[in-house]
């Protein structure tokens, strides 16, 4: 019965590697890496490297998910945390001092580290709904950022803060080992401690696990820090990246793609059961699909019709009633294999009780 | 604000022993509503008190409305989703898109007749995408809205990567006349803004698919048991809401000549926002499109308060979030304390 | 108890019955819900649906309102067959059910709730005035006089249950399916119902009621079908069936299995000591009015009243599971604060919730993760079971309570009822409880499941736990228990030891002791 295709990634990893075959048959350079001044560069290579702010903000709303949560405000805490680190920096007497920029970096992810308490505070204490909870902020956080800014486009010349999303550490680029420290982290604090299971146990039932002694409020706390914090980073690289901070632009429409990610990683909105892997290949495919559309000659601005289109198909896919339709598709063909014989669904268990029926 | 007035129930108590205590049984839901008002009033007065009596005025009352019609439009359509208890994440992006549709279509040469038809069913069509979704194969309103939006958004830009003047004079004409009564005045945007609140809450009181719409908001299953179209009328209120943002769409090229396939990011949140302010419970079954009509004037408000006092704009959305905030605060102290006393 | 049982009127007998249901089967995956049966009902007769929890009660009634489709047999109204494919489609052939939760709308008004999709319209405008005056009518038939325009929530379970019946009757409905509708109504408020159901009764209804208060039914009905595992047991008439054999028949063999344990009731208890709980005065307004309740070590302590006693509500306040605000508690003499379950599972404090399903389980996760959850929760997240640990843990308490199937890997919502129950039961012992709490841990679960977790309970109370057992089986509860607190209407109201009552004396006490003198 352990088929290969029963896997719960089966389908986003084989996704992940369709997108690839058609790439590189269309355009053979896709595959290809080159290395300059001992630094690799190419396609893959920036695949990489691009994902990392979506990376980071897509593992923190799995958290969140599986907490049976979402957070919104994931793209305004990003704009929050670009905004204090280029405003220090740009404060600062010598903005290539990397003690400058560490202050800053650090500065900016205490204060998403914050804003994510105060969401984690608004579902866990105050029972508010998720998405209405995050979307406070989702919707103030933006103002906040621009007040920060003072509603300009702060830009900086700062080489330590350009090298966080632009720079190479060895051959690879400084954001990939960012995403990876991030993967691990998560995966090994989720998987090597009960933090995990308790998390899902709270996604599938917040009241029994209370009963059962769970800190729920706790747990549930936690998935809206850890999210915040990974947002502040993925605000920074970002910022970074375009060396100046963009209160409208950083991070807009990031919590869509976020719960994207997840969904095609498999993890169920309802909560629960959740994948860190699932949500990497998730991350990766939209990443290539981007890359894909872009290589198409689609401009970036229509690419939201091709994720529109994933999103319908991936929802159906997990819609009962389309799962019901296959579901009735086999049954009809098992009954007609072995010639009209008894449908597969009685429960042997259940049939000497027909004996007892009285008149 | 004297629109309130469509809003009131026909009905009047005619049992002279009905009480206070009844009256205020009978009232109960309105309290939130009347809470906007109040904040509402504070907000106008406190303004005219602080910026020495040239707040309150016919000119910028009235600017009021031609500045938020669209807003209005697309709160009244946000009002019919979440009071079934689903949300809709689409309209901004519905509206960018019929927006940059019709003035592609108008600036092509085809008639305004054609036109407006179109860019009308196209944001319909988008809103019954979301509605199959949600009603056929379960999807959760905010995933399946969140469709709606990335599709609107990006089909926006396949109309069009930058933005598009409308030069058609009958377009234009819907913001620029002014129907005057002494400093006042109104457009026939503010005209189709109203009358689509006056057009909502007949529906919503008065006929069996508005009542539909309260019952699914109060409860899905018992709605189901007592034999009233539950899918049908979810379905419908999707296509509201999206024919509600085809029609802000048109207004809103209105109001800036123009189509634009940025436009209206983010206003799917002041939309909500300006609903949940006006007092409609976000868990459904609670509020009144006359509440999202003060909601959006709170809305609005604030933000002439703003340019006027000439402080940043993203006091704006911090305001907001905050009144947000406040609201959602208490309602969630209303629904606890009646879930306590079930 | 008056069981004032209504002659039966000899013509109804001769009329034909409005619904025939033959042959009825109803299969879920893996499931045989309703295997054949029959089931007749007459106008102008009160027909009770008496079953255990799981019997195929529920499926039956789904069957015949269009929730479920039936996978053979054939339902006949009023002569005429007919396949509904929803409850919609049953109302329109004027079947209507009210349930025991309330299926309204509670943010509408009462008159509306009444009404709705029947409302009084000109010209597809609803009239208001007139759609409430037709609901005031509907209320005053069943003499209910409350303002139509009054929000539903503002009124009790017990009216809204009767707004429930009034809409049923602006359907013009005959037949009326009341699903155990008396499970959470004090006793006035029962005999309101009763009074409405017999006027409706007296207008020639057919009325199928459904409860577990066995009492109500003798009261109430003329006649009674019996269900067993989804299969029919029989249909009688209400005069021909003492209660002894209603119960034989809905309960089968199982009385004698367990005859056996009744030795665990009258074992001698040693009070002289300190007991391992003592709650003076705990209660919480509008929850429980402040009790009193000992446990001694190697005791087991019943709690018995009807749902909605405040059985269960006694039990949550002692755990934590709701906030008291009077009284206090002691664990082993000393004072403690337990306001939240942690606190009580530091006290070595388990419970297991009635609500299996919703706060007992974690349906997707395996029944080893399930089984160590209450340890990992108390050792915190940074400190997880070892693989090898839970594994030996896992696989002793999957022996000790003989787990069906035996793999540790199952996902825990794949197990039947009872083996559910056994792997929470293997939750809270493997905390090492000194003092356990089971709501209902038999309810709705096969026989031998049931007969298993009764003699561990018997078992490890013999060996020193002391254990406080909530089942509305009230043998069940003389059986286990050695003292029995009994409560009524939220109330305690007396504790009475169980070696020198039977089950008769107990029914008595719990429906009359104190009634005289209560002010």
């Amino acid at each position: 019965m352990t088929r290969i295709w029963k896997h719960r990634l089966f389908w986003p990893i084989a996704s992940l590697l369709g997108l690839i075959v058609i790439n590189s048959v269309a355009r053979p350079q896709f595959l290809s890496i080159t290395m300059r001044d001992g630094e690799l560069y190419g396609a893959l290579i920036n695949i990489l490297r691009n994902s990392a702010p979506l990376m980071l903000v897509a593992l923190g709303m799995t958290i969140v998910i599986a907490t049976r949560g979402i957070d919104l405000s994931v793209g305004a805490v990003m704009a929050v945390s670009g905004a204090v680190a280029l405003t220090v920096i740009d404060n600062a007497a010598d903005p290539d001092n990397l003690g400058t920029v560490l202050g800053a970096v650090g500065l900016a992810v205490l204060v998403s580290l914050a804003l994510g308490a105060w969401n984690g505070f608004l579902v866990a204490v105050l029972g508010i709904q998720p998405i209405i909870a995050t979307l406070v902020l989702m919707l103030a956080g933006r103002g906040v950022a621009l007040l920060i800014t003072g509603g300009f486009i702060t830009t900086v010349n700062s080489a330590p803060f350009s090298y966080i999303a632009s720079g190479y550490l060895t051959v690879l680029p400084f954001a990939f080992f960012i995403s990876v420290a991030a993967i691990t982290l998560i995966a090994l604090v989720e998987r090597r401690t009960a933090l995990g299971v308790l998390t899902e146990a709270v996604g599938i039932n917040p009241e029994a696990s209370r009963l059962a002694g769970v800190r729920a409020r706790g747990i549930i706390w936690g998935a809206y820090i850890v999210s915040g914090v990974l947002a502040g980073v993925a605000g920074v690289i970002y910022a970074s990246n375009i060396r100046a901070a963009d209160a409208n632009a950083a991070g807009l429409f990031i919590e869509l793609y976020a719960i994207l990610a997840v969904v095609l990683g498999g993890t169920s909105l309802m909560g629960g059961k959740f994948s860190i892997a699932g949500t990497v290949v998730g991350v990766l495919i939209i990443q290539t699909l981007e890359s894909t559309i872009l290589f198409l000659g689609v401009p970036s601005a229509q690419s939201p019709v091709f994720f529109a289109i994933v999103v319908v198909i991936v929802v159906m896919l997990q819609s009962s009633r389309v799962r019901r339709g296959f579901a009735r598709l086999a049954r009809l063909r098992q009954r007609r294999a072995p010639d009209g014989g008894p449908p597969p669904d009685v429960d042997p268990d259940l049939e000497p009780k027909r004996t007892e029926v009285a008149a | 604000m004297s629109v309130t007035t469509t809003e009131r129930r026909p009905v009047r108590a005619e049992s002279r022993t009905a009480a206070l205590q009844s009256f205020l049984g009978r009232r109960a839901p309105w309290a939130p509503t009347i809470a906007a008002v109040v904040i509402l009033l504070i907000l106008l007065v406190g303004a005219e008190a602080f910026l020495r009596g040239d707040f309150i005025t016919a000119r910028n009352l009235s600017a009021l409305l031609l500045d938020n019609a669209y807003l209005l439009v697309l709160a009244v359509g946000m009002t019919f989703v979440i009071l079934t208890g689903g949300i809709d994440l689409s309209v901004g992006s519905v509206m960018a898109f019929t927006g940059i549709l019709g003035a592609q279509l108008i600036s092509s040469g085809v008639p305004v007749a054609v036109a407006v038809p179109v860019m009308l069913a196209g944001g319909a069509a988008v809103g019954l995408l979301i509605g199959v979704l949600v009603q056929y194969f379960d999807v959760q309103p905010f995933i399946a809205s969140l469709a709606g939006l990335f599709l609107a958004r990006g089909l926006a830009f396949v109309v069009s990567l930058s933005s598009i003047k409308v030069e058609d004079a009958g377009i234009l004409w819907l913001q620029s006349n002014r129907i005057r009564l002494g400093d006042w005045y109104v457009t026939p945007t503010g005209i189709i803004a109203l009358v689509v609140v006056a057009l909502a809450a007949f529906v919503l009181h008065l006929t069996r698919f508005g009542r539909t719409v309260y019952a699914i908001g109060g409860s899905e299953q018992s709605a189901r048991l007592m034999g009233l179209d539950v899918g049908r009328t979810k379905v419908a209120v999707y296509v509201i809401s999206g024919f509600c943002g085809g029609l802000a769409g048109l207004m809103l090229t209105a109001y800036s000549g123009a189509g634009y396939p940025r436009n209206g990011i983010g206003t799917e949140l002041d939309a909500i926002a300006a609903v949940v302010i006006g007092g409609t419970l976000l868990t459904g079954g609670r509020g009144y499109v006359a509440g999202s009509l003060i909601g959006v004037m709170v809305f609005g408000t604030i933000k002439t308060i703003i340019s006027f006092m000439g402080a940043e704009q993203s006091w704006m959305q911090i305001i907001v979030g905050a009144l947000l905030l406040l609201f959602i605060v208490v309602q969630r102290g209303i629904v606890a304390r009646s879930e306590h006393r079930r | 108890m008056p069981a004032t049982t209504p002659p039966l009127a000899p013509a109804r007998d001769e009329l034909p019955p409005i619904v025939e249901m033959r042959g009825i089967t109803v299969r879920f995956p893996g499931v045989l819900a309703l295997d054949g049966v029959d089931f007749f009902l007459r106008p102008g007769e009160v027909h009770a649906l008496m079953g255990e929890n799981g019997a195929g009660k529920s499926t039956l009634i789904k069957a015949l309102t269009g929730v479920y489709s039936i996978d053979a047999g054939t339902i006949t109204i009023a002569g005429e067959e007919r396949v509904f494919s929803s409850t919609a489609d049953a109302q329109a052939a004027g079947i209507s059910t009210v349930y025991q939760e309330v299926n309204l709308c509670p943010n509408l008004s009462v008159g509306e709730n009444i009404m709705l999709g029947r409302e009084v319209r000109r010209g597809g405008v609803i009239d208001w005035r007139a759609t409430h005056a037709e609901a005031q009518k509907h209320l005053r038939a069943l003499s209910l006089e409350i303002d139509p325009r009054s929000l539903l929530s503002a009124h009790p379970i017990a009216i809204q249950q009767v707004v429930a019946i009034s809409r049923a009757m602006v359907l013009e409905s005959k037949v009326l399916i009341l699903d155990e509708p008396t499970s959470s109504l004090d006793r006035d408020e029962v005999d309101r119902l009763f009074a409405v159901v017999r006027d409706l009764r007296a207008a020639g209804v057919a009325i199928l009621f459904v409860s577990h208060f066995i009492e109500q039914v003798y009261e109430i009905s003329d006649r009674i079908t019996v269900l067993r595992n989804g299969a029919l047991v029989g249909e009688y008439r209400v005069e021909d069936l003492p209660r002894d054999a209603l119960v034989t028949k809905m309960i089968g063999r199982e009385l004698d299995d367990l005859e056996a344990l009744s030795r665990t009731a009258h074992r001698q208890i040693d009070r002289s000591g300190v007991p391992v709980l003592r709650a003076e005065g705990i209660g919480r307004r509008g929850m429980l009015e402040p009790a009193d309740l000992e446990v001694y070590p190697g005791e087991v302590v019943g709690l018995a009243g009807l749902l909605g006693s405040g059985r269960t509500e006694l039990v949550r306040l002692l755990y934590g599971a709701d906030r008291p605000d009077a009284g206090h508690v002691s664990v082993h003499g000393e004072q403690a604060r337990i306001t939240s379950p942690r606190h009580a599972i530091d006290h070595r404090i388990s419970f297991s919730s009635e609500d299996r399903r919703a706060e007992g389980i974690v349906a997707d996760l395996t029944v080893a993760e399930n089984i160590v959850l209450g340890i990992q929760a108390r050792r915190g997240w940074t400190r997880k079971i070892r693989k090898s640990e839970q594994d030996a843990l896992v696989n002793e308490y999957i022996r000790a309570l003989d787990v069906r199937p035996a793999a540790p890997d199952a996902v825990v919502a794949n197990l039947s009822g009872g083996n559910q129950q056994k792997v929470l039961l293997a939750r809270w012992l493997a905390t090492a409880p000194e003092l356990l709490v089971l709501d209902e841990p038999t309810r709705g679960i096969d026989v031998g499941a049931k007969a298993d977790i009764q003699r561990k309970v018997s078992e490890l109370s013999a060996r020193g736990l002391a254990v406080v057992f909530i089942s509305s089986e009230l043998e069940e509860v003389l059986r286990l228990a050695q003292r029995i607190a009994v409560l009524r209407d939220r109330r305690k109201i007396g504790e009475v030891d169980s070696s020198e009552i039977d089950l008769d004396g107990l029914i008595d006490y719990l429906a009359n002791e104190g009634k005289g003198d209560a002010a």
